[in-house]
């Protein structure tokens, strides 16, 4: 089962940045790197539940802006030695605008 | 292995390390996280075992651990990663023209590089009886089976050598309950490492303990029982001793056999550059068996430093060099704490400061030179031992901190840990740090199961030590003792990050000398191994490219922490805290009013007052904090900031009945001419009116006191984990000079200073000498200072109503729905 939903334009998010996305209670952080790559992941962190679309993007990992776990963005979860995952999503890029698979 | 990853085409490189010890793996592990796939590697061991620790064959010995225990790398490391092992096979012969390794039993290997980590052999006192059984000495298993059979069977054991090595056999011996005596040649023990006194406390307490000792005793002859096996020792003066076994301790010398019989430039050790690269290019060595300037290190923190190094060339990144290491020295004989670093002798030039308690067992010398610690040696109480060494390591100025400096760090102002546990007598449920609630239980067992070495491990693992860092040498002590050796050694310059191999002082002279405008200008120039860096160097770059080309570097808000993106404070729920600025502490009852009234309208739940005077409303949402920035129609407080946050006051003479200046008006004239103020770290000042210094200016980065006279200014104060009196930098007579030393000393610190060095630290390390000649001889360069800092300040905006007012970074503060 899949169900895209229309997020924003690529520009509407600066490389190396993010935005919430709200879906009923849940945050999303969705990111894009200096590509134009675009990941999503819940935005919680799994160690103690920072917004980790606050947090500094680099590369493909995004550091949380609590304490400084990295993560990747590709998977969600910690990089070693830290561990534990956020949940990820899909996306995809469909002339200029983003599309999330909440399913 | 991912298939779906590109791979080089053709075979790959073939890469044969002869020796299979922890300078050699510890290579080929620094390797594979750089160049996974580059290489065939194949190893050859003499011993027959993996991997394992050397440093803890005393424990081992002394029976306070197993062989497992100390295992580093078990079979399974090697063919996980593909790693072609042969242990027990001695390598007798390199044919550099085929590029070729032979064994003793035929076995060969082809190689493109060959890396020699062969080690050392103990050194064998050429007097006669050194062959006969019972003779051994202490550098491998093979060394600790045969002592512990010997201490079943026999009574009598002789050590040769009252070194760091001998003294730990002759303790395990003993505790394995033999009859110990050690012999030296020497006046007393570990010249080396030790002075005479320190000497004479340590031979005390291992008498206490049932070690018997001959000083300045030469070993003549080792003479047969009637078994055949060694009986007694003789010496040249005629004495006689019993021995049903000796252990050699008497050094150990590179093993560079091998090398020199291939043709290798040898001398004592295998000579090698600053790459780790022998005089054949295509043969690296590192280890004990080489020898690096004239030096082959026996200690593993510099080995681990070359093994750093050799990988990286050896991966072809060919970035970093070895320079050489300082080393420092403790004993692992369980009860004894001992600690020597550097030059612990002195001389001409040096002076010393001791501490001797004969009574207390506590001895302590210090030997400075031009104002900085070149050595030291302490006996009894070591706590402070990997704090002398980093100020040591590091060069540190420490003319201020002398008087204090034999009394540790915890007098020397560093309230974050006041601790003074050592770390072998704390319990398992003892908190380690502080900040992160790490016991120190969670510390050794990170260090045995995930097999950690370095400080910076123990960090990623495990978080002590990661955040305000007090609890540091307590970290490194429980390393030294649950790993063995030292590890506390790190290259003298620090690089920035493991992005880049460049301290913070040479990406910021690039960025001036060759006017780098933009973070991806610096990475690329600097040759960054990332991307696009990391959380820890993108905000330092993002302020140095500011400070230094004001006006012209743009800044990169995605660069920024959090807090300086949103211009709040992000808290543990995600929501913020907006504390807006009152000039001086002063506000007015407009001001509260819409305080009050944003209070109420956005349902703020916490409205707390600040140390710094002033209010801090906590637990806004993000979304609502451009409207409460407008709607509170004041200035940024910068609370959020590495920025100038306060500035506090008293009421002085406009009030109080003891004040002698207009401490208020002081206070808001300074915080309005440095408001928008960027810096390496958060910036604190304060003004008193009157020596009764109600405004408490000693913990402040830069603190006034009005006198009847004129002004006291006093630079590098601290209040927080580091809590350090403010130093008296000048007096002066008007406010305008006020300004200007102020502005001139917080300017210097902004360009000199690294990234997240409060101004103590910045004081620290240059010396309050060096300022004060920036500041108060160089009147043309004072003022040139100060008005570098006026023109940055020209540039910048307040952030808040450029966000509240001119819808700045909209996309910050809107949440998208779907």
């Amino acid at each position: 089962m899949s169900s895209w939903l229309k997020v924003c334009s690529l520009e509407e998010i600066p490389p190396l940045g993010a935005r919430v996305v709200r879906h009923g209670d849940i945050d999303i952080a969705v990111f894009r790197t200096t590509d134009d790559e675009v990941f999503a992941v819940k935005d919680r962190c799994p160690h103690k539940g920072g917004p980790l679309s606050q947090g500094i993007v680099h590369g493909k990992s995004v550091t949380c802006p609590l304490h400084g776990w990295n993560l990747e963005l590709a998977t969600g979860c910690a990089t070693a030695p830290d561990e534990g995952c956020a949940q990820k999503y899909e996306t995809k890029l469909e002339s200029g605008v983003i599309h999330l698979n909440l399913a | 292995m991912d298939m779906s990853e590109p791979m080089d085409k053709g075979p790959k490189m073939k890469l044969v390390m002869v020796g299979n010890g922890m300078a050699g793996v510890r290579t080929l592990e620094e390797l594979l996280k750089l160049a996974p796939d580059l290489y065939d590697i194949t190893v050859f061991g003499a011993e027959p075992h993996p991997n394992y620790n050397r440093i803890l064959l005393s424990p081992v010995l002394a029976g306070e651990q197993t062989v497992n225990d100390i295992v580093l790398n078990p079979l399974d490391w090697y063919s996980d990663n593909h790693i072609t092992l042969h242990v027990g096979k001695k390598v007798v012969k390199i044919d550099r023209n085929a590029r070729a390794v032979e064994t003793e039993d035929g076995t060969s290997a082809e190689y493109d590089r060959l890396l020699l980590a062969t080690g050392s052999n103990p050194f064998i006192l050429p007097v006669p009886g050194s062959d006969l059984e019972g003779v051994i000495s202490f550098r491998d298993i093979a060394d600790v089976d045969a002592m512990v059979q010997a201490s079943s069977k026999y009574r009598h054991a002789v050590v040769i050598g009252g070194g760091l090595l001998g003294l730990e056999a002759a303790n395990g011996l003993m505790k394995r309950g033999m009859d110990v005596t050690v012999v030296h040649i020497g006046p007393w023990l570990m010249e080396r490492q030790l002075d005479e006194p320190a000497a004479r406390l340590l031979q005390k307490s291992l008498e206490a303990k049932g070690m018997k000792f001959l000083l300045q005793k030469q070993t003549a002859e080792l003479v047969k029982g009637a078994s055949g096996r060694v009986s007694e020792i003789k010496f040249k003066d005629g004495d006689i001793a019993p021995a049903d076994l000796v252990v050699m301790a008497v050094g150990i010398r590179p093993n560079t056999e091998l090398a020199e019989s291939s043709g290798l430039h040898c001398n004592r050790g295998i000579v090698v550059n600053d790459t780790m690269q022998t005089f054949d290019p295509r043969i690296y060595s590192i280890g004990e068996c080489a020898a690096h300037r004239g030096i082959a290190y026996g200690l593993v923190a510099p080995l681990f430093e070359q093994a750093k190094v050799c990988a990286n060339h050896l991966a072809h990144y060919g970035i970093g060099r070895y320079e050489g290491s300082v080393t420092s020295t403790k004993l692992k004989v369980t009860g004894i704490d001992l600690f020597s670093a550097g030059d612990f002798v002195g001389g001409e030039g040096t002076e010393s400061i001791l501490y001797s308690d004969p009574i207390g067992g506590v001895y302590k010398k210090l030997v400075i030179k031009d104002n900085k610690l070149v050595g030291g040696v302490m006996y009894g109480d070591t706590v402070d031992g990997s704090w002398y060494f980093s100020l040591l390591r590091d060069g540190k100025n420490v003319s201020e901190l002398r008087d204090h400096l034999m009394f540790g760090q915890d007098h020397c102002g560093n309230l974050g840990h006041g601790g003074i546990n050592k770390a072998a007598t704390m319990t398992d449920d003892m908190e380690v740090c502080g900040c992160n609630g790490v016991c120190k239980g969670d510390i050794v067992k990170a260090i045995r199961e995930k097999g950690l070495f370095t400080l910076e491990d123990v960090r990623k693992h495990t978080k002590a030590s990661s955040s305000c860092g007090s609890c540091t040498g307590l970290v490194e002590q429980i390393l030294a003792v649950t790993a063995g050796g030292d590890y506390s050694a790190t290259p003298k310059t620090k690089s920035m990050c493991g992005c880049t191999d460049h301290p913070h002082e040479e990406v910021r002279a690039a960025i001036k000398q060759n006017k780098l405008l933009s973070i991806p200008q610096v990475m690329e120039f600097m040759e960054w191994r990332t991307p696009n860096g990391c959380a820890s160097c993108r905000p330092a770059l993002n302020y140095y490219l500011l400070s230094t080309w004001p006006g012209e570097a743009e800044d990169d808000p995605q660069s920024r922490f959090i807090n300086e993106r949103a211009h709040a404070n992000i808290q543990k729920d995600g929501t913020y805290s907006v504390i807006p600025r009152m000039w001086g502490g002063n506000t007015t009852p407009s001001e509260l009013r819409r305080i009050a009234t944003v209070a109420e309208k956005y349902n703020i739940p916490t409205v707390h007052v600040t140390g710094g005077q002033r209010i801090d409303l906590l637990g806004v949402k993000k979304e609502d904090l451009p409207k409460v920035w407008a709607d509170l129609d004041m200035p940024s407080g910068h609370a959020y900031g590495k920025a100038l946050r306060t500035v506090k006051t008293c009421v002085g003479s406009e009030w109080c009945r003891f004040g002698t200046q207009n401490s208020t008006q002081m206070g808001i004239d300074l915080e309005k001419a440095f408001f928008k103020m960027w810096a390496p770290h958060k910036v604190k000042l304060a003004v008193s009116g009157c020596p009764r210094n109600c405004a408490e200016v000693a913990i402040k980065d830069v603190g006034i006191i009005g006198v009847d006279s004129g002004w006291e200014i006093y630079v590098a104060g601290n209040g927080g984990i580091k809590t350090e009196v403010a130093q008296f930098l000048v007096k002066v007579k008007t406010d305008q000079e006020v300004m200007e030393y102020s502005g001139a000393f917080l300017q210097l610190y902004r360009e000199e200073a690294r990234y997240l060095d409060r101004t103590v630290h910045y004081v620290e390390r240059v010396g309050l000498d060096y300022v004060k000649k920036k500041i108060l001889d160089d009147h043309e360069g004072r003022r040139a200072l100060y008005e570098r800092l006026i023109f940055s300040l020209s540039v910048e905006r307040d952030p808040w109503v450029e966000r509240a007012k001119e819808g700045k970074l909209k996309h910050e503060f809107e949440a998208l729905t779907v």
